[in-house]
Formats: structure tokens, sequence, C-alpha cells
């Protein structure tokens, strides 16, 4: 694997600051200054021949020109986050820039600029200290250079909105870029020496902006993936195998095609990269002429092995791995096995989840292009870094030789860290010698999406004679989808086998269990079947349905409330204490975030029959980034029926410092609205390999009038900032499995929740 | 096959079959991108358009069908993008994505023609068929009232309201 990608991955992962020794460089750029974090190896070059020809490293490059415009280079997908306009705050804050003088430039793939990953809710976290400290070193040059033009002492100035003053005279930024010799570099030492602000003394960070992504949206003329358009370009659409992989072309026969006005031909890709085995593109002048010509060609495919595989084959499957006992073991504290042999009583449960979809509106597309000796590829993504190589093998062509230009996302949700759909076009184009537009169907987009992996999961918990926990194991089958596309994040179990991180994160909770154990198995006939993918979250949406509703039943088991049964594994001590700076009183503030969410929603409280509340919490994903995460969720539950009313959603939150308020909250209403459409709405299978549900016929995210009310909060904090994007998510569906409990008695182990089951579950309530 | 279509106030004629989705018409032959794709079977709402001021879904509307009709896209839904419900969008921060938003706010605009001052049931009613799947409903329901009540003050005074 690349080795970029190496560094900058191990840097995410644990730790929130990179990993490489850095330094920061301000010089010439054209008119312009820019300042950029290097490797520390350039520091001792000239400042403009590094700024102009090397490495930087990632996310941390802004320029500022004579008229005091600055510019904050982004390599982090837009797709609904406003994430430009979070990290150019941070940049500007330090900095003491004025706002209005701020853009964001969304920069295409370059080596120079380091890793592109946009994922794992990891943006802020990742590089708030790094930005923070660019835009103070920044400030630092200014200053100096400024007070050198002012003729004044530099410990006699202050900066403030883009100026630097002492006392009644002042300089703009822009004037000491036009006039004055800005060339410095600082050493890592020196950056972490740089003084950056108390929390008190923000004035953009933690304050409400409109964010700068908002306007074009609202006007029409924002520019995505799909509304990219090159001079003499063809269009494609794809005609899929009926398996994802295995599959292969033994005719085409188009000539019902041919009267259809625009059709050019019938391509059969030769794909290197065994990203896109057996697609077909029907070539034609226009998009719509590709789909009606795409409807009239028969295709004669020899499917690959997995046609027959329905969901209940890899849920079977899964059984039988738990059951086995294969998989990694990701924790395993000394004494599980004395702990379940010495209990008084084992509570076991089994929990499950269908596949679901991404479905992000845009369908995925890509137009591939040669031009001037290079490959470009447009199209909005969210893992460049991991995409380019597969581009690479593709072409048969050096990485170097390819660049991804950048688009806004119609939608992300983890769908374009897989960047698949960029092979048919590169692959076209290279065959035709000209640009070739490729989009995906709704349909095509849903059969090949990359999805949530349908999930089994068995839950132990071992208890003594007073109820009280000895041990606790958990064991989940999925489809990985880093085993697929991203081997290098694969972890090592204390058992020498091999696991998905983010296929079992959420398992490993902050609760005092005794002796835990978790397990985490990759369902290799999901694997098999297809290409499964990170959706919002990934892990946790299973893991911590599972956790999350088995934690309500062991508390109703021996009759405590379920706040209170959480309330008491929470102690944090010992594994669950925390640490700096990410997880600063660790297992605490998540009992912090359930006492303050079950007061806002009136836990406790006598509701009328046929209603109840459910309570849950989540860490959001990993544990080295715990967003503390806490949700009341209020039903009504038709009991003839067994259809579920979501009334209300009370949900609080601690991630530390927040950097953009209301681009927080509108991610976590979109997150908790996730939550609650993956829990009683959405949902799929797979049926004869493939994916079943298609289109919104039978696919069905919420819609407006299923909204509850919701009733969002944060932990005011100066904490480091940790992930907002994803967490709220996967808290909702315990909670409303809970809540429905608590409404009827009747225990629902299955995502998503179909009335059906719920009348199923109520009915053997009622017979037991 | 030449269709002669008005889109946004003027006349343009196009060499392409009758039976071809509106919105692919807009889009490719026209190159107003506003208008998205997103189902192509009329249940995602993202390619809402006007034909005759009402909101109709141009992935599943032939062009021939609407070659007499008055078509507005979210290009000529106001001049300098700046529509009441424009504004009430941006001041309420409502897209996230945002690839929803041109047909979220073609489909409030007809309902806001028709019934001024529209009630949430109202709302969830007009609004039903326009997935967001970045799920900013609640922001979306807001803007439409911001907008709705905005409206109604601006034609009770005889004056321009800017929305901040």
């Amino acid at each position: 694997m690349d080795k970029q990608i190496h560094v900058a991955s191990d840097s995410a992962v644990t730790h929130s600051q990179g990993v490489t020794r850095r330094g920061f460089m301000i010089g010439s750029l054209g008119a312009s200054v820019a300042m950029a974090m290097v490797p520390a190896a350039l520091l001792g070059g000239c400042a403009e021949e590094v700024l102009n020809t090397q490495p930087f490293e990632p996310t941390v490059w802004y320029s500022i020109d004579p008229s005091g415009a600055i510019s904050v280079r982004v390599t982090k997908a837009e797709m609904g986050q406003h994430v430009g306009t979070a990290l150019a705050r941070i940049v500007a804050e330090e900095l003491e820039a004025d706002w209005d003088a701020v853009s964001i430039d969304y920069v295409d793939t370059d080596a120079r600029y380091g890793a592109y990953l946009t994922g794992g809710s990891w943006s802020i976290w990742t590089s708030f200290d790094q930005l923070s400290r660019a835009g103070a070193a920044g400030r630092v040059a200014l200053i100096a250079e400024g007070a050198r033009l002012l003729g004044v002492e530099p410990g006699k100035c202050v900066a403030e909105s883009s100026q630097v003053v002492c006392g009644n005279v002042q300089i703009s930024y822009g004037e000491i870029v036009a006039k004055g010799q800005l060339s410095r570099t600082y050493t890592d030492e020196q950056l972490a020496s740089l003084p950056l602000k108390d929390a008190k003394d923000r004035k953009l960070v933690g304050v409400d902006t409109l964010a700068l992504d908002v306007p074009a949206k609202s006007q029409g003329t924002a520019i995505y993936g799909i509304d990219a358009s090159l001079e003499g370009m063809v269009y494609a659409k794809p005609l899929l195998p009926p398996t994802r992989y295995g599959s292969v072309v033994r005719s085409v026969d188009d000539s019902a095609a041919n009267s259809v006005k625009g059709y050019q031909q019938a391509l059969v890709l030769d794909d290197p990269s065994n990203s896109v085995p057996g697609w077909v593109l029907v070539i034609a002048d226009s998009y719509h002429a590709a789909q009606r010509a795409a409807q009239v060609i028969e295709v004669d495919w020899q499917g690959g092995a997995t046609t027959g595989v329905q969901e209940a084959d890899i849920f079977a499957r899964a059984d039988e791995q738990i059951s086995g006992g294969e998989g990694a073991l990701v924790l395993d504290d000394d004494g599980v096995d004395a702990a379940f042999e010495s209990a008084e009583q084992v509570l076991e449960a089994r929990y499950t989840t269908n596949t679901a979809l991404h479905f992000q509106l845009e369908p995925v597309n890509a137009i591939g292009v040669q031009r001037d000796g290079k490959w470009e590829l447009h199209t909005g993504a969210q893992w460049q870094s991991l995409s380019m190589p597969v581009y690479a093998k593709a072409l048969g062509e050096p990485e170097e030789n390819i660049v991804m230009r950048t688009h806004l996302l119609g939608g992300g949700f983890g769908r374009r860290l897989n960047g698949d759909y960029g092979v048919p076009a590169l692959l076209a184009a290279k065959a035709l010698g000209k640009p070739v537009k490729v989009v995906l169907s709704r349909e095509d987009d849903s059969r090949f999406d990359s999805p949530r992996s349908p999930s089994v999961q068995h839950l132990r918990m071992a208890l003594d004679a007073n109820n009280q926990l000895l041990g606790m194991q958990h064991a989940a089958s999925a489809g990985w989808p880093t085993a697929e596309l991203a081997s290098f994040f694969l972890a090592t179990g204390s058992n020498g086998e091999k696991y998905d991180p983010f296929s079992i994160n959420g398992a490993d909770h902050w609760y005092d269990v005794g002796a835990h154990q978790v397990r985490a198995v990759m369902n290799d006939l999901a694997q098999q079947t297809f290409r499964p993918g990170w959706l919002r979250s990934v892990a946790p949406g299973w893991t911590n349905w599972a956790s999350e509703s088995f934690m309500d039943e062991v508390a109703h088991s021996g009759g405590v409330d379920p706040l209170a049964f959480r309330q008491g594994l929470l102690t944090a001590e010992g594994k669950n204490a925390g640490s700096a700076p990410n997880a600063v009183g660790g297992a605490k503030r998540m009992s912090n975030v359930l006492a303050r969410a079950a007061e806002k929603a009136g836990w406790g409280t006598a509701l009328p029959q046929g209603q109840g509340m459910g309570i849950a919490c989540t860490f959001g994903q990993e544990r080295a980034m715990p967003t503390w995460t806490a949700c009341v969720a209020e039903v009504s539950v038709d009991a003839d029926s067994g259809a579920v009313t979501l009334n209300k959603l009370t949900i609080v939150i601690d991630a530390g410092s927040i950097v953009h308020p209301d681009g927080a909250l509108a991610q976590t209403e979109g997150a908790a609205l996730w939550g609650a459409s993956l829990a009683l709405h959405e949902g799929t299978t797979f049926v004869d390999g493939q994916v079943k549900d298609t289109n919104l016929g039978g696919y069905r995210p919420m819609r407006m009038g299923d909204v509850p009310q919701l009733d969002i909060e944060f932990v005011a904090s100066d904490e480091q900032p940790v992930g907002l994007g994803e967490p709220a998510t996967t808290v909702v569906g315990p909670a409303i499995g809970n809540a429905i409990f608590a409404a009827t008695g009747a225990r629902v182990r299955h995502l998503p929740i179909r009335p059906d089951a719920v009348k199923q579950a109520i009915s053997e309530t009622e017979m037991a | 096959m030449a269709v002669t279509l008005k889109i946004n106030g003027g006349d343009v004629a196009l060499d392409i079959p009758n039976d071809t989705p509106l919105l692919w018409a807009v889009r490719d032959e026209l190159d107003l991108k506003g208008t998205k794709f997103g189902c192509g079977i009329g249940m995602c709402g993202a390619c809402t358009v006007h034909v005759n001021g009402v909101a109709q879904r141009s992935c599943i509307t032939p062009v021939g069908s609407v070659a007499d009709a008055s078509i507005t896209t979210i290009e000529g839904l106001s001049a300098e993008g700046e529509h009441p419900l424009q504004q009430a969008w941006i001041a309420t921060q409502t897209p996230q994505c945002g690839y929803c938003q041109s047909g979220q706010i073609m489909q409030a605009a007809s309902l806001l023609a028709t019934n001024a001052n529209p009630t949430d049931a109202d709302i969830d009613s007009a609004m039903g068929g326009n997935l967001c799947r970045c799920m900013a409903y609640t922001r979306i329901k807001k803007a439409i009232k911001m907008a709705a009540s905005r409206k109604a003050l601006a034609n009770n005074v005889g004056a321009e309201v800017t929305l901040g």
C-alpha cells in the first residue's frame, strides 16, 4: 500500500495531531504569500522554492493576496457538513483574520497536499490543532513584518480583523503582503510553543456563522459531480452483471438499439483493477439515448458464484461462524470463562440487522478524460487517496498521471469512500479516446451500492446471585468494508486473527461489565456477494443496536431502571477512566449526557397506555475519539397493527469544543433522523444475489411527515473537539427499541423494526 | 423531431425526441444544471420544475407533453436567486449536501402560490414527495414558514422585506 496513505491513515486513527515531523513555512507564491505546513526535512530550503514545488502536510495551506483576500485550501469533501467553513474558521480564529475576506478553495488531487480522506467524523478532530497553529504562525509573522513596516515594536502590536495595530496606527494584512518581505519557517517545536487563544477569547470558533456553501445550494448554482460537462463528451449508462464479482460477458446483442437515435455502441469493459467486472457501458450522444438503448440491449452473462444467495443465507452463515468460535478477539479480559462458569444466571440475546443502502441522492457518476497527457476524473469523492491507486491499476498508468477534479457531493454518507464508479469512466475514456460521462441510474446505484452489511450478533451476560455483572461476551458477524478495500486498516486481535476495527467499533463500550470479551467475525458469504460499505458510523449501526438493546434487557431482567442501571456501570474507573486529550473524564461524561437527556425528556414520568420512553447512549465510533451521546426516544405503539410512531427524540451530546454550532446542530438533526429512518423506514434484503429494493417504491427513507419532535443540546465544553457527523445515527435505533419495550413489554431484536415484528413480539409477550 | 419549449421566459427549439424527459432536455440540452436527477421515477422530487406555475416531476414529463406550456426551473424562479424561499433557505441554513434543494424550493414555491399561509399538515402533505436524504426536514419546514410569514408581511405593508 502507498506509503502516503499509511502515514495519514495512522495519524487519523491514533492521533489527533499528525505523526510525521513537520514545520511551517511562509513565503511568496506569485503576488501572494502562502503559509503552509511542510515536512520538517524541507525547512532548510528556500521558502519560495519549497512552497512552489514541494509537498505540504495535509489540509493546511492558505494564502493571502495583496488585496487581503485569504484563501484556505481544503482537501475535504463538501457533502453537507459545511466542512470548508468550519476548517477555515479554525485558521481564521488564530490568524485574526477578517472573516469576510476568507474564501475556500476545494482543491483537486495533488500529491503535494498529502492524503485525501473525508470520513469517520474525523475532519475537525484531526485538523483542529494543526489549523490553529497554522493560523497562529501566520499571525505572528504578520505582526512582526507589520511592525517593521510601521516602524514600531512587534511587542506593542496586536492583530485584529486582518490588521496589525499599534496604538493609533495600523497596517492591513493585504498591505503587509504587498509591501513586506514575508519569508519565515517554524520548526515543530516552535509551532508547538506558539501561543493559542484561551477558549473564552475565541471570536469565530464556537460562534455561529452562515456556511459558505449554502447560498449556491439555495439558488441552484452549486456544481456537483453530475453537473460537470466537457467538450465533446459522450454519455454512458452501465448494464450491470448479475453478481458483484465473477460475472463474465458471453455476448452482447445491440441490434434493437441501432434504431435508438443517438445510440453509439455497447462497450464491454476490460478492467485490470477488477472493480467493475462484467460491466457493459451503453454509449450514446445523450444520457436519455443511453437509457433508451440500454432497455433493448441483450447481454448474456455467465454469472458469478453468488447468484443464488439470499439474505437468510448470510444470516445463517453468520450464526454458523459465531457458534463455531470463528473470528478475532478484539477484547479478551482475563477471567471471561471463569465469569460464565461461576455465573448464577446467564442472559443471552441474538440481534440482527438487514442490508441498508446509502441512497445518497446524487447517483454515483464520473467523467473520465485524457488531456495533455494526463488522465482526469471529474467526480465527487470521499477518499481520493484510496481510489487513485485503483485508477492507476485500471488504466495501467502511474498515479502521477492521474488527477481527480473536485466537485460537491450530492450526499456521501460513506458511499463515496469507495471510488469504484470512477473506474468505468476512465476505462471508457481510454477505449474511446474521448471524454465519457458515466451516470448510474438510481437502480444501478442501489444494486451495486456498497451497502451496510446484514449483521448477526450474539450477546451474553454473566450475573451472580445478587444480579451483579461478572462478564460479558459480544460476537458480531458482518461483511467488512475495510477488508475488501483498505486492508492496511485491519487490526490484529489477541488471538492473532485480523479484524476490521470499523466493523466492530462500539462493542468496546465504556461500561464496567466485569470480564469483557468482544469477537469480530467477517461474514465471508456477505463478502463474496457484495462489496460491503462504510455507511454513516459503520459498525455502531449494528453493534450499538445490540449492546444498547441488551443493556436494557439486562436492566429490566434485574428489575432495575435502565437509566440507573447504565449510570451504575459508568464508573469511569480503570480502562474507562479516559485520558487526555480526547477522552478527558472518560465514562463520567457519558453518565452526564445520559442524566441530562433523561432530565430534558422527563424520564420517569408516566405516559398513557401504548406509549413509552427508551434510553440509549453511544460514544460515536472509536474509543480513541469518543463523542458522548445520549438519546431518549418517545414512541406510541398501535398494539393491533404493531405500527410504531416516533413522537420525540431528545439528544444530548458532549463533543468537546464545537467549532460551528449551527452546523453541528444540522449534522445532529440529520444524523438523528437517519437513525430513525434506518430503524423504522429503511432496509432491504439480498434476493438471488442482488439488492431487492432498488428505488423508492420499495426503499423508503423517512419523509417530512414522519419527522418527530427534536430536542438537541450540546454540552458546553472546552475539551478537544471530536466528531459530530455520525454519532446520533446509531443511538436512535436502540432508544426506539427500548421505548417499544417500555410501551408494550415486547422486545424487538431486529433492524429495521417492522410493524409485523412488533405485533409478533407483542403476541409472544401476551402468550408468555 | 424538433420541440419548442418555453423555459424561464424564453423560447428554445430542441432537436430531440418527443418522449425525452424534460429533465434531460433541461439539464443536458439547455445546460440548466440546477434541476437534479435523483430517482428517475418521480418519487424523490429532486427534478421538480414548474409547468404553468405548478410543481411537476421533470424526470417523468416527456417534452412533447409540455410544448405549449410555460416551464420554470430553479434558475428562472427569480432573477438574482432572491426569491423569499431562497432567502429563507439561507437564513435557516437549510441545505446540507443541497442536492435536493432546488426541487424542495420549487415544490414549496408551488405550495405558497396557492396557499399563502400553510399549516404544518399542509406543508407535510405538499412536501411529502420530496426526499431530503440529509434529512434537513425540520429546517425545510421552518424555511417555508419563514418565507410565508415574510411574504405575508411584505404584502401587508407593501414593502420588500429582506431576510437576515
